[in-house]
């Protein structure tokens, strides 16, 4: 038994929706802790599909998932919220910051199923601002920030709970490339810390700054490339 | 494996979790960031429930100002009165009834009236027989008014003088159809063929409203002049407050010792006190209607609870995705529709107050909203959000967490 430790591991998953449209044909990977890895493909190659099934927002039609090497098919939904509380953080393309709140706010809603008080989670919310260079801006509301800074708050917010897999979907898609070039050395960096980033993303460039490749078509992953 | 787990170290799954502080203060900031919205939808609910409290304010109201007016006249008087015989006819009560009851113990005062039958009154002679207006006439003790609690608008009461010259006393309500509002002066009626002297005129007899429509001879002048023998119609006496129910047994008994089975006792501020409480339930249709604006308030929740739901489904799929149940999400959004209602309920409640006193300041009545009331309202909205959100909150639950992740 050779391996590294697996963080988030997909055997054979098939999802179909409702009208016949599969989404993913048999689809098997794993990735190990601290790995990071790029998902690129065409749109409609399965590639947030994937994501959500990795993030346990949605159950396969068949197949296994892992994620720290426990079989969630036997998880119950309430367990699989409780393990995306605790140890999954998604960043999302169009941010969803909550216009009423502050950045802080924001961040510690991150945290907030945790069952943490709020105290606590302002604390660590302060601190993950911080660690994406928003120190600066701890009480501004979203309308006040820029783009890019939105996003390092969403990014904030899913680094708060220091999870072990973070899954970001297309985060630079909404951002100018300066900003966007920005937050991706920023979740590189992140993710030195030690948790696992999986990232969608139809920009080469950005794929090619991963160690890790998987490329994707018509709900298959069609090569699994390491540089 | 074993080994493998222990080279995990976070292989057990930390639980979902939503302490209740922190319930509220997501429902409330849910609430928050759509303020005119919450206030029109809260404001339903306020008219509905304000117009329940207002309702059973007013309606407490003046049953407290009829219950007081009573109390002031007392509840201690009684009534003797002739019964029926076994065959319907009228019984007649002893001529020694009134010296009787007036040896008991524990008994204060008494009067007796005396049915005169064969005399009616009228303005003068001219006024054709048939036309009695309704008025009877009456012997009286000279204590009636102060047994009753009836006080005299104008003039005096029956008295010495009465006892030998014709006198009358009239009640307030035949005083009004006779058209005599002053005693005094030559002011005379024409009663049974005799001229009688008004000397005096008697203000609304609440405890027994039959002698406003008499008219009140003394007993000497009746026994002279029609011959009406010395049984009474009626007596009326005050008990010692405290033993009304001991007096009121041994009436019977005490007045007619040989057929007490033939002598009628009842205790007139019983009746005034049903109707008071009468006075407090006629407005079940008023209620009825403030139930149904509290449906129309609880529906309009609903329905913004709906719109709510559907304008919040990315937050939905981002609490998801941020480890929320769909028990949390359900929950928050139940306990965002119970508070708008709780807060509509309290609102209900100062409106309802506000209108009752209101009505109480112009009708110069106490103001009274019940003590249940105060929690009633607040319940019941509670209670209401709550029906009104579970269509909403079941609905935001059932939402896929992926919505999130799909809208861009």
């Amino acid at each position: 038994m050779s391996h590294t430790v697996t963080a988030l591991a997909l055997h054979g998953v098939v999802k179909e929706y409702p009208g016949g449209v599969t989404a993913l044909r048999g689809v098997s990977v794993e990735i190990g802790r601290g790995e990071q890895v790029a998902v690129v493909g065409p749109s409609g190659s399965g590639k947030t599909t994937m994501l959500t099934i990795m993030g346990t927002l949605e159950r396969p039609t068949a197949g296994e998932v892992c994620v720290g090497e426990r079989d969630l098919a036997s998880v119950s939904d309430a367990d699989l919220a409780g393990l995306r509380a605790h140890e999954i953080g998604f960043v999302f393309q169009a941010f969803h910051l909550q216009e009423a709140m502050t950045a802080v706010d924001n961040v510690a809603l991150g945290m907030l199923y945790t069952g943490e008080p709020l105290r606590q989670r302002r604390e660590a919310a302060r601190a993950a601002l911080e660690r994406v260079g928003l120190a600066h801006r701890l009480d501004f509301k979203p309308k006040q920030l820029s783009g890019g800074e939105r996003q390092r708050v969403a990014i904030a917010r899913a680094i708060a709970k220091r999870p072990l897999i973070i899954l970001a979907d297309e985060p630079t898609g909404n951002l100018d490339s300066a900003s966007g070039g920005e937050v991706i050395r920023l979740l590189h960096d992140l993710a030195e810390d030690g948790a696992t980033l999986g990232l969608i993303t139809h920009d080469e460039s950005i794929a090619s700054g991963f160690a890790r490749r998987l490329q994707m078509r018509d709900g298959e992953i069609v090569a699994d490339v390491r540089s | 494996m074993s080994v493998a787990a222990a080279e995990v170290p976070r292989a057990r799954i930390g639980i979902a979790r939503l302490p209740v502080r922190e319930l509220f203060g997501t429902a409330l900031a849910g609430l928050a960031t759509r303020r005119l919205r919450a206030v029109l939808s809260a404001l339903g609910i306020a008219i509905g429930i304000g117009a329940m409290v207002a309702v059973v304010g007013v309606s407490s109201s003046a049953q407290a100002n009829l219950l007081a007016e009573i109390d002031a006249l007392g509840t201690n008087l009684l009534t003797v009165t002739p019964g029926q015989t076994f065959l319907g006819d009228n019984e007649v009560l002893p001529d020694t009834s009134l010296a009787m009851i007036d040896h008991m113990q524990n008994v204060d005062n008494d009067a007796a009236i005396y049915q005169v039958s064969n005399a009616n009154v009228y303005r003068t002679p001219l006024v054709p027989a048939a036309q009695t207006g309704g008025i009877g006439v009456d012997a009286a003790s000279d204590n009636l008014p102060r047994v009753m609690g009836v006080g005299l608008a104008s003039g005096r009461f029956l008295g010495a003088v009465a006892d030998r010259y014709p006198e009358a006393v009239l009640g307030a309500q035949a005083a009004q159809v006779l058209q005599i509002s002053h005693a005094g002066g030559h002011v005379l009626v024409y009663l049974g063929n005799t001229w009688f002297t008004v000397v005096g005129v008697l203000k609304s007899a609440l405890l027994d409203s039959t002698l406003d429509s008499d008219v009140f001879i003394s007993l000497p002048v009746a026994e002279r002049m029609f011959a009406v023998k010395p049984n009474p119609s009626e007596i009326y006496l005050r008990a010692n407050v405290n033993d009304v129910g001991s007096v009121s047994g041994l009436l019977a008994p005490t007045t007619d010792p040989q057929n007490p089975d033939g002598v009628q006792v009842s205790r007139p501020s019983n009746a005034l006190e049903a109707r008071a409480a009468a006075k407090g339930q006629f407005t079940t249709l008023l209620l009825g209607l403030g139930g149904v604006a509290l449906l129309v308030g609880a529906i309009g929740i609903a329905n913004i609870m709906v719109i709510s739901v559907l304008e919040r489904r990315t937050e939905i799929g981002l609490r998801r995705a941020l480890g929320a149940t769909r028990r949390h999400i359900s929950v928050q959004f139940l306990t965002e529709s119970a508070m708008l209602a709780a807060i509509g309920g309290v609102a209900g409640l100062l409106l309802g107050a506000g209108a009752t006193e209101v009505y109480a300041l112009t009708k110069h009545e106490p103001f009274i909203v019940p003590l249940y009331a105060l929690i009633a309202a607040p319940a019941a909205g509670f209670v209401i959000g709550v029906v009104a959100g579970l269509y909403p909150a079941g609905k935001a639950a059932r939402l896929s967490p992926t919505e999130a992740l799909r809208s861009t």
